[in-house]
């Protein structure tokens, strides 16, 4: 650097410390603008996320069911789930379904995992709580009115059975066969006492179910099979979820997996509307923070007039005077630029909070946009001001006309 | 040679002859005071000598080169480097020290160099006060220092514009010792000024009125040892 640059730098640094109250004033503009560039910018990207995890409170949106031929076992259902990104699976719960009779009617018993089923259904309110041990259910509402039942007492549904020779009936107590004349065909009946922990509201279908564990589903089947469907929660926008199904689809042998249409048509359909709309507010805060920029600069470069009119009488070219004031500003930029990329995280993540009540993902690429786009704005808004103010007569400002 | 002609110059604001049909001539080496009451058309000559201004009519002679009809780019390069400016309002630039607004003025003609801005505030009385913002120095002393950055460059002629209009009799003395100082080094001294003393003490004073010079005589109490 010769004695010119460090004279430059010199003059341009002791114009920003030195004159330190008309930067701040300069500075907490383009901070200001800066924070919202970048705050924004980060609800803008993070909105996708936010919403597809409250979307997620609707339930899951993705089901794996066994293709022909196959049965869908936990093995399997980890090969499925393996596709998505850890980040992005919210949770799943695999289902049995068996027939029932309990005072003459037939009920559905879905066994599943009950330690997980609040994942992909957290809409779920239960009164009383969910089984923690074998031998307890959880029991829809309708059941519950239905049969007059209450948290606590005893619910004992039959499950009638084929009888194969594999079958282990010492599990039953004074079981009894009953043969068909027909076909031959030997059936059993097994009574399963369950206590009821907790009861079921959904305004739902899933009213009409009674659950337990797959343990106590077994035991009351005495058999062991695949399972029916597995609910999967998924956090991500549809057309992914729609390519990570098709690799399911394409790439495991006894997984079919399939969209729940009711949850993702109208989730993409929101979600596309709130990020237009965000969108629309980033632009117009945007263009409002520019002519605010633009404004406090005219204001600074104005003051400066006399000064621009001593350095052109001291011999400065348009030029030297443009680069000078330009450098000043594109300083000032990038460091409202720094400054506004901090701040902004704060102001998206207490955004988030109040909005989605859950932290902001940090954005680290949207810092050097940030930082670029405040250069870029300043210096703009720089330039038009500084190009007139250096075409005026130094002999009439030096005189102070 | 002569260092400055003017030659039959005008010039016209709208229907108002600011400068009507002047002639002048500046020797090397000469001390001028231009004198004449508010609206005499000082302001504009000492525009139309620093080059920050053009003619209607007639021609600039500087150093036998005539600048009358230059672009503005080179009449700014001539006058960067061949005249000093001196102003009544001082025009420091406030955020930078006295060292550094000597400086400003290599900076933008040639080189920039701390040592001999540190020399010309000394040949000012001012080299203690180098490290001083604007803000912090005396009228006299800021004037002190506009001085030092207009000799900074080695200029052929120093053109002062009320140099001493802002300031008390004690400072006045010390400008008006600097200039003597100066003309004695041979520097040429155009000073525009409406103050009686401060023309007294230049070698010849030429006199305005509505835009002409009506009266331009050597000064019998001038002396090179006196002063």
């Amino acid at each position: 650097m010769n004695k010119k640059h460090r004279m430059f730098v010199r003059m341009v640094t002791a114009s920003l410390v030195r004159r330190r109250s008309r930067m701040i004033v300069a500075l907490l503009a383009i901070m200001v603008g800066a924070t919202i560039l970048s705050g924004l910018g980060m609800i803008y990207y993070d909105v996708p996320r936010q919403m597809s995890a409250q979307f997620r409170s609707y339930g899951a949106n993705i089901i794996f069911t066994p293709k022909d031929g196959h049965e869908l076992f936990e093995e399997e259902i980890q090969k499925g789930i393996s596709f998505f990104p850890q980040e992005e699976l919210e949770g799943y719960t695999p289902y049995r379904y068996e027939n029932s009779i309990y005072r003459d009617i037939p009920v559905t018993i879905a066994g599943t995992d009950l330690s997980s089923v609040l994942k992909t259904s957290p809409y779920w309110h239960i009164s009383g709580e969910l089984p923690k041990e074998q031998g307890s259910t959880l029991i829809g509402k309708k059941i519950a009115e239905k049969f007059g039942l209450a948290v606590g007492e005893t619910i004992s549904p039959v499950h009638s059975f084929e009888v194969t020779d594999d079958m282990d009936l010492s599990k039953i107590p004074d079981y009894e066969i009953i043969t068909d004349p027909a076909t031959g065909e030997r059936f059993c009946d097994h009574v399963l006492d369950l206590k009821i922990t907790g009861i079921l509201e959904t305004g739902g279908s899933e009213e009409e179910y009674l659950y337990v564990s797959i343990a106590d589903l077994e035991d009351l089947t005495l058999n062991k099979r695949g399972y029916d469907i597995a609910e999967v929660s998924v956090a991500s926008k549809q057309d992914v979820l729609k390519s990570y199904i098709g690799r399911i689809n394409s790439e495991t042998e006894g997984i079919s997996a399939k969209l729940v249409k009711r949850v993702t048509a109208s989730e993409s359909t929101v979600l596309t509307k709130l990020e237009s709309l965000v969108l629309i507010v980033t632009v117009v805060v945007l263009a409002l923070t520019m002519i605010c920029v633009a404004t406090t600069m005219t204001a600074v470069i104005a003051e400066r007039r006399k000064e621009i009119g001593l350095r052109k009488a001291l011999g400065a070219s348009n030029a030297g005077i443009i680069g000078e004031f330009l450098t000043e500003g594109m300083v000032l930029g990038g460091v409202g630029g720094i400054l506004g990329s901090i701040f902004g995280y704060f102001f998206a993540d207490l955004v988030s909070m109040n909005v989605f009540s859950s932290a902001i993902t940090f954005r680290p690429l949207l810092i050097p946009i940030t930082i670029i786009a405040s250069v870029i704005v300043t210096g703009l808004s720089c330039l038009i001001p500084i190009r007139s103010a250096v075409e005026v007569d130094p002999a009439l400002v030096l005189k102070g006309e | 040679m002569s260092l400055l002609e003017l030659k039959d110059i005008s010039k016209i604001y709208g229907g108002l002859h600011a400068l009507d049909h002047v002639s002048l001539t500046v020797e090397k080496g000469e001390w001028i005071a231009i004198m004449g009451p508010s609206g005499s058309g000082k302001s504009t000559m000492m525009n139309i000598i620093s080059c920050m201004d053009k003619p209607t009519s007639g021609q600039v002679i500087f150093d036998g080169k005539d600048i009358t009809r230059e672009s503005r780019k080179k009449l700014t390069e001539f006058h960067r480097d061949k005249i000093g400016l001196v102003f009544q309002q001082f025009h420091l630039v406030n955020y930078l020290n006295a060292l550094e607004n000597v400086m400003v003025a290599q900076y933008y003609h040639s080189m920039p160099d701390e040592k001999e801005a540190l020399q010309a505030l000394e040949r000012v009385g001012l080299k203690d006060r180098a490290k001083h913002l604007p803000s912090q120095l005396s009228g006299g002393e800021q004037q002190r220092v506009c001085i030092a950055r207009a000799l900074i460059n080695s200029p052929e002629l120093i053109l002062a514009d009320e140099p001493t209009g802002n300031l008390d009799e004690a400072n006045e003395n010390i400008v008006l010792d600097i200039f003597r100082q100066l003309h004695k080094e041979g520097t040429s001294l155009v000073v525009v000024t409406h103050d009686p003393e401060v023309g007294e003490v230049a070698q010849r004073i030429v006199r305005l009125e509505h835009g002409k010079i009506v009266s331009d005589k050597r000064n019998d109490h001038f002396s090179d040892k006196e002063n």
